[in-house]
């Protein structure tokens, strides 16, 4: 057996509390080719360039034959799917994904995630209302897991009265590491089956009868690019529970997280009224939940970092690392709220920027400032807390806090 | 939104809305929104403040801006940032504060803002006395001084000239004097244009199809008004995007609906009672207008400098990498700056040559780095070696373009297809990348951003995602350049090395 390479020591479970010194090594060499053959890319700029590099491929048909299998756990949900948006280059990607758009955000639909406040705001209070009769409680699954569940179901326009049995499929769905068992997989598919006769329901019953949200909008709405049909469909909602969900509840965990370990930005939440909307642009940069892009090939070889990226091998793009990249982010190491012009690399860039980036936004500045306005006395159970298997979507399992009361909101 | 990819905002957004608009520019991947911050406790300063012992001119030095537009508040604030704490002086012959002048023939025409609602935002108090309403009418180099046309002298220690360019005019004047005959340049033209189109016009002429050109006829068949566009050339946006692109631009017109007349330009313009009511065209046609909009692009504000000795012309006021106003015989200054339109700055990414680029985002950049170098010593300035970039609004579609296309002798379709108006396409000179254009796929141009600054080898040799149907390379079709240094611009006298002198010959104006 030879020496694990850095990368692996970084995917190795017990780096997962605290990876970042071992991503500041990463970075003495922008790009490492790793003894599997996948290019491992570490540093801001060269992350930034590949992610606007028209060479860079998400399509799995464009890895070569002895990498196909390779690909991560985004990928393989729903495997007898058609691709999904995030795994297509344009021209196809584009018009997925403007499809899709259509019932999300701008041009179309720029009210939309701002329109959801209300609806979030009241379930974060209740979520948070529902702490108070203990003085204890795990932050993830009390409030920065059930949270995005509900984000979602309000989005798809899923009926309140059916929310729990949605949110029994969602589970097993979201929760994929990549490495299930039998019998996981097998409740796996089960929820997927599930799940589908539901939407396929839900969505017959929306274009009968439809209301303002996303599902509905789906089936009756068409833009100038149609409507998504059948898999189609299906994919992009699969697409939008699995990324929208572990992504967001990491987010939360990571942040509540950050602040307990910053009491004083804790403060400024607290009191500053603005200060949420760059705590959180900071914490993307500083905690973000997604570690690693994993999913990207090369139509060509690339010359970058000193290094040739050959043609059809997997590249992993570090944004992790290259977030906290000093040569381009000055004191990196040091979260910073107050910092000018904060371009980080949580949400990617180029045309797979993320896709619900304003509602996970959204989503963590309304739970992490009610969170700081309403716990009094907040403070760490265990530090660190125990973390989930994945190094790539990074966060706490658990969050053990204590706290002395809840205030009301 | 238009398309995916441009965001149209509301500059002057209600309090209520505060927490909305901060959020949204938080959320820009680029940091690209500027938030109104002048009511905000002044962030620490940053670190790249020097410090200002002993340092006279930062620390009570009187620098003067002349141009109270984007690229003179941006020196400003940059000023303010580096830790300039001497007196600001910021003369300009608007009335108004600094405003931005993009929304004019876009978003104010078609009603979206108004035109009052275009001040740029302030990242910061500038601390400045404003001298708005009156023009700077000449300079005094030897006694440091800015004469205003109300006779007034104002003294600086360090100047930056940044007075742009202003719309050319209609070429005679008892028929530019017409009513209903526009430019577009300030408010108050995007003012006065806005009400005449609201008044439901039978016809309006477009007089040009550059950018300006383009998004007015674009504001006109979004607005359902009938428009006639006379361009001279070949086609539209022809001149700063070559014949390829040209013709696409043509086809777009013609979809929707535009009277495109391309090799045609307007012999006269008629009017009764003093209203505009026809134009005669040089295809031998004559049409019925009631609004004309002449859209010929501009002339650079450096009459003020004729006498002052500097290097003026009608490309600008050439300067060095470093935004050094040069001398008419060549010497850079050490006390004049200039930035923004008139700024005549040499590319060392294009060869060298002296390119005045009127892009907004040169504005800024130039900005910057003149007011950084003004308060910094020798070892510490700044070279602008910004990659030129520029943006449009036309049609339902976003043009975006980087590096300087009109060098370029070919262009290739690069990813896309041009028929879904989805596409990039490369320019090249003598087989390096040069420039870039996006229609609606904007966000691959960092990579191109990349290419020019590397020099790349054009055509790209290699396969990329999206490929268009034909990547072969043809003509990029740009108009013959004239040269500037084909006319005389100084009679230099004297023998002596210490007496030999340049003198600037004045230009005949045009008007």
């Amino acid at each position: 057996m030879t020496e694990p390479s850095l990368f692996q020591e970084i995917t190795d479970f017990g780096s997962r509390a605290n990876p970042w010194p071992l991503y500041e090594k990463l970075r003495s060499q922008p790009v490492w080719l790793e003894a599997d053959g996948s290019f491992v890319v570490s540093t801001f700029r060269e992350i930034y360039a590949l992610l606007h590099d028209p060479r860079i491929s998400s399509d799995p048909a464009n890895l070569l034959p002895e990498f196909a299998d390779k690909a991560g756990p985004l990928a393989q949900a729903g495997s007898n799917l058609p691709p999904s948006f995030i795994r297509t280059d344009p021209p196809r990607h584009d018009t997925l994904r403007r499809i899709a758009m259509r019932q999300f955000g701008p041009p179309h639909r720029p009210d939309r995630v701002d329109k959801l406040t209300p609806l979030l705001e009241d379930v974060v209070t209740k979520l948070i209302d529902g702490l108070a009769d203990r003085q204890q409680c795990d932050l993830v699954d009390d409030v920065a897991y059930p949270f995005p569940v509900a984000a979602i179901t309000g989005l798809l326009g899923v009926p309140p009265e059916d929310e729990p049995r949605f949110s029994q499929w969602v589970g097993p769905i979201v929760d994929s590491t990549g490495k299930d068992s039998p019998e996981v997989a097998q409740q796996r598919a089960d929820a997927f089956q599930q799940l589908g006769m539901y939407m396929f329901q839900l969505a017959q019953s929306k274009r009968a009868n439809p209301g303002d949200d996303m599902l509905s909008g789906f089936v009756t709405d068409d833009g100038p690019d149609g409507r998504l049909e059948g898999g189609d469909l299906f994919s992009a909602l699969i697409l939008l529970l699995i990324a929208g969900h572990e992504t967001t509840v990491n987010l939360i965990a990571n942040g509540w997280l950050t602040l307990l370990r910053h009491p004083e930005a804790l403060e400024r939440l607290r009191t500053e009224p603005d200060y949420a909307v760059r705590m959180v642009e900071e914490l993307l940069r500083y905690e973000g939940s997604v570690h690693f892009l994993p999913n990207r090939t090369a139509v060509a070889d690339i010359e970058i970092g000193g290094t040739t990226i050959r043609k059809g091998h997997p590249i992993v793009l570090v944004l992790a690392s290259g977030n906290r990249d000093t040569e381009c982010i000055p004191h990196a190491d040091r979260f910073d709220p107050d910092r000018a012009d904060n371009v980080h690399l949580a949400f990617g860039n180029g045309v797979h920027y993320c896709f619900g980036a304003p509602l996970a936004r959204l989503e963590a500045q309304l739970a992490l400032t009610q969170l700081a306005k309403r716990l009094q006395n907040p403070r760490l159970v265990s530090d660190p807390p125990p973390y989930r298997p994945s190094p790539v979507l990074r966060g706490p399992i658990h969050l053990p806090i204590a706290y002395d009361g809840v205030l009301p909101n | 939104m238009v398309g995916d990819e441009a965001l149209m905002f509301d500059p002057a957004p209600s309090d209520d809305q505060r927490v909305k608009v901060l959020r949204a520019a938080a959320a820009c991947p680029v940091q690209a929104l500027q938030v109104d911050m002048a009511d905000l406790p002044l962030p620490p300063p940053g670190e790249t403040v020097v410090a200002a012992k002993g340092d006279r001119l930062r620390r009570d030095g009187r620098i003067v801006i002349v141009g109270a537009s984007l690229a003179g508040l941006k020196a400003a604030e940059q000023l303010r940032a580096e830790g300039f704490s001497g007196s600001l002086t910021v003369i300009g012959d608007e009335p108004e504060e600094p405003y931005d002048r993009p929304p004019l023939s876009k978003q104010v025409q078609t009603g979206f803002v108004t035109s009052a609602d275009t001040t740029l935002p302030r990242r910061r108090d500038v601390d400045a006395q404003w001298r708005l309403g009156v023009a700077a009418s000449s300079l005094d180099l030897e006694r440091k001084r800015v004469v205003l046309a109300d006779g007034a002298e104002v003294e600086f220690d360090r100047l930056l000239v940044a007075t742009g360019v202003r719309a050319r005019p209609w070429p005679v004047p008892e028929e530019a004097a017409l009513d209903g005959v526009f430019t577009i340049r300030t408010r108050g033209d995007a003012a006065g244009l806005r009400e005449r189109l609201m008044a439901h016009p039978s016809r309006v002429l477009v007089i040009g199809s550059g950018f300006t050109g383009s998004e007015m006829a674009s504001v006109c068949v979004e607005l359902g008004i009938p428009v006639t566009v006379a361009e001279a050339g070949p086609g539209p946006l022809s001149g700063a995007l070559g014949g390829v692109m040209g013709r696409i631009s043509a086809g777009i017109m013609r979809e929707h609906g535009v009277d495109l007349r391309t090799h045609t330009k307007v012999n006269a313009l008629q009017g009764e009672d003093g209203k505009v009511r026809r134009a005669v065209l040089s295809d031998g046609t004559t049409i019925e207008v009631d609004v004309v909009v002449v859209a010929l692009g501009g002339i650079r504000n450096v009459e003020w400098l004729e006498s002052a000795g500097l290097a003026v012309g009608v490309w600008g006021l050439a300067c060095d990498a470093g935004c050094r106003a040069f001398t008419a015989a060549g010497l850079v200054t050490d006390d004049v700056f200039v930035a923004g339109d008139v700024a005549r700055q040499p590319q060392p990414m294009f060869g060298y040559q002296f390119l005045a680029m009127e892009h907004w985002g040169n504005a800024v950049t130039q900005a910057e780095v003149a007011a950084h170098n003004m308060i910094s010593g020798e070892t510490d300035r700044w070279p602008h070696l910004e990659m030129p970039a520029f943006w449009s609004l036309q049609f339902g579609h976003n043009i975006k373009s980087v590096g300087v296309p009109p060098i370029a002798d070919q262009i290739a379709i690069t990813q896309g297809s041009v028929e879904s108006r989805q596409f990039v396409a490369a320019y090249g000179y003598k087989g390096r990348v040069v420039g870039a254009v996006s229609w609606n796929q904007g966000k691959w141009l960092d990579f191109y951003e990349q290419l020019i600054e590397q020099a790349a080898p054009f055509p790209l040799p290699y396969d990329m995602t999206n490929p268009p149907a034909d990547r072969t390379p043809v003509p990029a079709e740009f108009p013959e350049r004239t040269y500037p240094g084909r006319e005389a611009t100084v009679v230099v006298t004297g023998h002596d090395p210490s007496e030999r002198r340049a003198v600037l010959v004045r230009p005949n104006r045009r008007r």
